[in-house]
């Protein structure tokens, strides 16, 4: 299973397994990390489960869908390399990626 | 909060998982145990309609956490154990295993139950109501043979299996008994958009229509409308709302009035028990009224309220009701709620797939539909939190980008 780094804005680090095919917001969720949300549980339609993929993995995570995309666009701590994490399911090529996790999702 | 505390939570729910998880993080030490009447572990129910009713997902990307996750929680479950009744006066619940169950704090996640349509016919074979995984998985067993389905009720349960079994090639007629479509929950606009869009999907849709039986010998053959008419048909599915379980509470001499009462603290009228979810009719601060709601992120915040009240902890549940609803390729945002408006403004084209209807009551936007426009819905929320008050003209406008509206609020 790929290892997922997730590092929360006050710098906790999580390294966690995350079997492919499953969300990093899922991955999240299993493993009790606060900064996600996920109010609505990875449908694409809160917007409280934005993470910051790290620049040097902003090509294997891919790009947004244009509902996610028109979702970002509305979140004030949006960066250039946001996601919903429902969105971004994990890939063998993902091994070792690095997600930021904002300070608040509201 | 010792070691030897138990907290107990009834019904295995989207409130109960984030109730439970709440709880560990606040600190408490002592035993979780949740007592669910089905037998698989909490599962997402806002797909089952949905997603899982479509065959887009299979049953395991259903579970809301992965079992691991209960295990690092010390989480127990019984599951397929029905609760039948709490002792307020021992602090513990009689299980239908025969077993009695202990607790020092009691968190009531029961949920609601679809409403049963009091016709003849309604036991046959084929006839189905939709709230839980095994309601679906009998919609789906009956659905491999069939080529017809008949759908009581025009809200969004019944609209959204309308849209899922359309998709399997399933022809589908819809009977609402009002006048139009959505005709509680959204104002003419939106029920018209949503009848067209079935329409232009192949669904036949008949207002003002009434099922007074359902027909056949072991198996539903036909409908029989109050008018007379007759539709013949493989299945049928019934959606005309749910019920709040609260017998267990009421049995408790727990204040209940359509729905637990609870306070923004989720509290219950007793101070060992709290309540989250569908079941309970409680006070939103924001809104200054009881509501009773039936969504997710109203389960999830208000466990989340319920957990730190456990806690000994003070945390209000004020939150904007949300809602959405998945049909074909269209996504429905619905921000805070319409009751009461006095004015319905259109943003875009009405004729089109993506546009929005904002509420006004007396100048102030309390709620919103975006029907495919999620940037217009991320704006409401907070339009509506900020009580903005905006020129109709403007907020109908699209030259105006709805961004800088709320900049000046």
């Amino acid at each position: 299973m790929p290892v997922i780094n997730y590092i929360e804005a006050n710098g906790t680090e999580y390294s966690i397994d995350i079997a492919e095919g499953v969300s990093l917001m899922q991955g999240a969720l299993d493993n009790m990390i606060d900064g996600i949300v996920a109010e609505c549980g990875g449908c694409c339609v809160c917007c409280t489960c934005h993470c910051m993929i790290d620049p040097a993995w902003v090509e294997v995570a891919g790009a947004a869908g244009a509902e996610e995309a028109e979702m970002l666009e509305m979140i004030d701590s949006r960066s250039e390399t946001s996601r919903l994490s429902c969105q971004v399911k994990v890939t063998a090529a993902m091994e070792g990626m690095v997600v930021h996790l904002p300070e608040s999702q509201y | 909060m010792g070691n030897n505390q138990s907290a107990v939570v009834i019904g295995g729910s989207h409130a109960a998982v984030q109730l439970v998880i709440s709880l560990r993080q606040n600190g408490w030490q002592g035993s979780i145990t949740v007592v669910s009447d089905e037998p698989y572990l909490p599962y997402q129910r806002p797909p089952l309609s949905k997603a899982y009713l479509a065959g887009d997902i299979a049953e395991e990307q259903l579970a809301l956490r992965a079992s691991a996750a209960y295990d690092k929680l010390d989480v127990s479950f019984l599951l397929g154990v029905t609760v039948l009744a709490i002792d307020t006066d021992n602090h513990r619940l009689r299980l239908d295993n025969g077993e009695y169950l202990g607790f020092s704090k009691l968190a009531l996640c029961t949920g609601a139950r679809a409403r049963t349509l009091p016709i003849a016919g309604v036991d046959l074979q084929g006839v189905h109501y939709l709230r839980n995984m095994d309601d679906v998985k009998g919609i789906q067993q009956s659905a491999v043979s069939a080529k017809t389905a008949v759908i009581i009720g025009g809200g969004y349960i019944g609209l959204e299996t309308a849209a899922s079994l359309t998709k399997q090639g399933i022809a589908v007629t819809l009977l609402e008994a009002e006048p139009r479509l959505l005709q509680r929950v959204a104002s003419q606009p939106t029920s018209d958009f949503y009848q067209r869009l079935h329409k232009e999907n192949g669904v036949t849709i008949r207002c003002n229509a009434m099922a007074s039986a359902l027909m056949g010998d072991t198996r539903v053959k036909a409908v029989v409308c109050s008018d007379g008419d007759s539709i013949e048909t493989d299945m049928v599915i019934i959606g005309i709302g749910v019920i709040p379980n609260t017998e267990l509470a009421s049995a408790a001499a727990l204040e209940v009035d359509n729905g637990i009462l609870v306070n923004e603290f989720a509290q219950s009228s007793h101070p060992d028990i709290v309540a989250a979810g569908d079941c309970t009719s409680h006070l939103n601060p924001l809104l200054r009224r009881t509501l009773r709601l039936e969504s997710v992120p109203n389960a999830t915040e208000q466990a989340k309220a319920a957990a730190a009240s456990i806690c000994g902890l003070q945390k209000q549940y004020a939150e904007l009701p949300w809602f959405w609803s998945d049909q074909y390729d269209v996504k429905l945002q619905i921000a805070g709620m319409n009751q009461g408006y006095t004015d319905a403004i259109i943003r875009g084209d009405i004729t089109s797939h993506s546009f929005s209807v904002f509420y006004i009551k007396d100048t102030v936007i309390i709620a919103a539909d975006c029907i495919n426009r999620p940037k217009d819905f991320m704006l409401a929320k907070k339009l509506i939190l900020h009580n903005a008050q905006i020129d109709p003209v403007i907020l109908a406008d699209e030259t105006t980008e709805l961004k800088t509206l709320l900049t000046e609020h």
